[in-house]
């Protein structure tokens, strides 16, 4: 039937193997359109006419708030077949993604603060979208808290499971109610994080970084993947035939 | 009605590193009982977890009445009944009330019904006192008071006997004896060998 | 002794509407149904926390000791305490039901309850449900009874308090159910309390916006009816997901 290739999918040691053979063909591409996405933002695309230079940091920061969500949801969605199906590779996947989702978030927060200080004259505005990656930065937290504090590993990946798909339902209430209560506190003339009219030239290597971000994310988690699988794995007969080959 | 029976094949349980159940395979039908021993750590609890359904093994499967016991999870807990280590009572609650909750979240029980099943295990004088103030062999006879009161086919028991005295370990074994009679199965994991006045049960070893 | 047995047998039989032609071993006609097994995991809770009633009060207790932190550490001018009140009021519910939340269901795991529910062969939703219902009217609805006090040590206008006690009740709903979720994730977990924060705070943030934008709109006259709505429909989402997913949880706990 159809479910035997799902099933030779789901065995750790093809998922192994195949996550080593797969790394290459995102890590390079990965590499080289950040390359040329920065060059292209940081070098060719013209200076803004409001913010001249500063702008140029959303070449980092939209690429990293895109990915926090986006592997917020990969995670929860592994997470979800793991549960439903009780395979033990999808909850390796989903525990792979915490900490690069998390690594994401930071990184959005964190330029979204250095971007703030020539726009706000402040490193901390408590504006929607940074309030709303600042609590998104607090579920990875939960989800990797929760993981670590369970000691049986089926259980920590059932139990983080469903915190993850829990927590996918809640984003966009969060994020809408964020949305709602920074519209009626914020003063309309001050300057949000908002998506600039971008021009071609700015855009292209935004849209670059976006996909190299992408790339970047599954070459990283296909890495990830093996530490966990073989970590999980590691009194199985499989693994101490792929070491010592 | 009569094809009650309970099947179990090719068990294999992962606890982490540890594989605690080996291919464990057995089948129970109407008035058997099941014995199973073994030293501590071998698996003795994580089989009747296993059995109830609230472990799921890595291989193998248990069939009730020829049918995978997950496919109808609420019949087969429905014809169940589990007692784990420690009575699943309340210390703030009197034996009777923690038997009225207990048993009654599961099926509807007459005072009349919970009165015999009281006397029945000598709970009589004692049953409406807080079951914080009663000793652990008191404890373990509302447990089995409510193990009567269930009156399901299938019973699941670990280490009935702790804590109780001579008189009430003869207890465990009429009820046991009763359930075979009225033609329900039994599996009890156990430390202690059970009273020699049950016959005909058939063993389980497991090794550690 | 074997008559004995059949003695409750046969009264089982009386007492119940099955028909008497049942045998004892066969399959269970006498079966509770799903709301008589919700009504006595209900009632078991509420019974429970009045005779040991450190959950009814240590809740209250922290909720007055939180709100008094502010005019302590910020002014005692009422003018100004009016102004953070919404804010003290919410954080101080948020802060309390969660506090409560260590009394869901940790005895229970402990027992051995939880257990005898997820093999009951009920719907463990259900008695999931049930159980969250006692802890809302043994923590959520005195929380909301006592915010008209804590508001009124605010400076909080006479007027403003049946809005703030709605917002409050509505609110606290969606807080036991959200909660409940991450006391049943947490079941397996020595030490928890910090972890619980964790996972239900960032989850709760929606319910603490909502419910102090009505609260400031009570006391400032203001119609208030949207943020309630709001509230409601987060207690709604609440009521239809959480307790699957806590069920999910404790079964996931007891493995």
């Amino acid at each position: 039937m159809t479910w035997t290739w799902f099933h030779r999918l789901a065995s750790p040691p093809y998922i192994y193997t195949l996550a080593a053979r797969l790394t290459p063909w995102f890590a390079w591409p990965a590499g080289l359109l950040i390359v040329a996405g920065l060059w292209g933002g940081l070098v060719l695309a013209p200076p803004d006419y409001q913010q001249g230079d500063g702008f140029r940091i959303i070449y980092v920061h939209a690429p990293s708030a895109w990915m926090s969500l986006m592997v917020y949801t990969t995670m929860a969605i592994a997470a979800a077949v793991g549960l439903i199906w009780r395979i033990k590779v999808a909850h390796a996947v989903a525990a792979s993604c915490a900490p690069i989702g998390a690594s994401f978030t930071f990184a959005a927060l964190v330029t979204g603060a250095l971007w703030g200080q020539p726009m706000w004259g402040t490193y901390w505005e408590w504006d929607p979208r940074l309030t709303s990656e600042l609590i998104l930065l607090f579920l990875y937290l939960g989800y990797m808290g929760l993981r670590a504090a369970l000691e049986d590993t089926q259980r920590a990946d059932r139990a983080s499971g469903v915190l993850a798909v829990v927590g996918v339902v809640n984003v966009p209430i969060i994020h809408y109610s964020v949305t709602w209560w920074n519209s009626l506190h914020q003063a309309p003339t001050v300057m949000r994080l908002a998506k600039p009219e971008i021009a071609a030239s700015m855009l292209v290597p935004l849209l670059m970084m976006l996909l190299g971000f992408t790339l970047f994310f599954v070459a990283i988690l296909l890495v990830r993947l093996r530490g966990e699988v073989l970590s999980r794995e590691r009194s199985a007969s499989w693994i101490r035939e792929v070491v010592s080959a | 009605m009569h094809d009650e029976r309970l099947d179990v094949e090719n068990l294999h349980l992962w606890r982490g590193d540890r594989h605690v159940l080996r291919g464990v395979s057995f089948s129970l039908s109407r008035g058997e009982c099941l014995q199973v021993t073994g030293p501590n750590g071998s698996g003795k609890t994580s089989l009747l977890r296993t059995l109830s359904a609230l472990m799921y093994p890595e291989e193998g499967r248990v069939l009730w009445r020829g049918q995978d016991v997950r496919a109808d999870l609420a019949a087969f807990h429905g014809a169940l009944a589990y007692l784990g280590h420690e009575p699943p009572l309340k210390g703030e609650l009197s034996a009777r009330e923690n038997l009225r909750y207990w048993i009654g979240v599961r099926r509807r029980i007459g005072s009349r019904a919970l009165e015999a099943a009281l006397e029945l295990v000598g709970a009589g004088a004692w049953c409406d006192r807080l079951v914080r103030t009663l000793s652990a062999g008191q404890r373990r006879r509302v447990a089995l008071a409510g193990l009567a009161l269930l009156m399901v086919p299938l019973w699941l028991l670990d280490e009935p006997t702790t804590n109780l005295d001579r008189e009430g370990q003869q207890l465990v074994a009429d009820l046991i004896a009763e359930q075979r009679a009225r033609g329900g199965m039994v599996v009890t994991a156990v430390h202690h060998e059970l009273p020699a006045s049950l016959r005909d049960l058939r063993r389980l070893e497991l090794r550690a | 002794m074997s008559r004995v047995v059949t003695r409750i047998a046969d009264s089982l039989v009386q007492t119940d509407t099955a028909p008497s032609t049942q045998t004892p071993a066969g399959p269970d006609t006498a079966q509770a149904s799903v709301l008589e097994a919700a009504r006595l995991a209900l009632a078991r809770d509420l019974r429970l926390a009045f005779r040991k009633r450190d959950q009814l009060v240590q809740p209250l207790a922290f909720y007055a000791m939180v709100t008094m932190l502010f005019p302590l550490s910020i002014s005692p001018e009422l003018s100004r305490l009016r102004e953070v009140a919404p804010g003290v009021l919410w954080a101080g519910a948020l802060l309390a039901s969660l506090l409560a939340l260590e009394f869901l269901f940790r005895d229970d795991a402990y027992d051995g309850t939880l257990e005898q529910y997820a093999l009951s062969g009920q719907s463990l939703t259900w008695l999931m449900f049930a159980k969250t219902a006692a802890h809302w009217l043994l923590t959520g609805l005195p929380l909301a009874l006592m915010a008209p006090l804590a508001g009124l040590s605010l400076g909080v206008p006479a007027a403003a308090l049946p809005g703030i006690v709605v917002s409050v009740a509505v609110g606290s709903i969606a807080l036991s159910l959200i909660g409940s979720i991450g006391a049943a994730l947490t079941l397996g977990v020595k030490r928890s309390s910090a972890l619980l924060a964790l996972l239900t705070l960032p989850l709760s943030l929606p319910v603490l916006i909502f419910g102090a934008r009505a609260t400031q709109l009570a006391i400032s006259g203001g119609p208030l009816l949207a943020p309630i709505e709001l509230l409601a429909a987060l207690a709604v989402l609440g009521l239809t997901l959480a307790p699957l997913a806590a069920a999910a949880a404790v079964r996931i706990s007891l493995e």
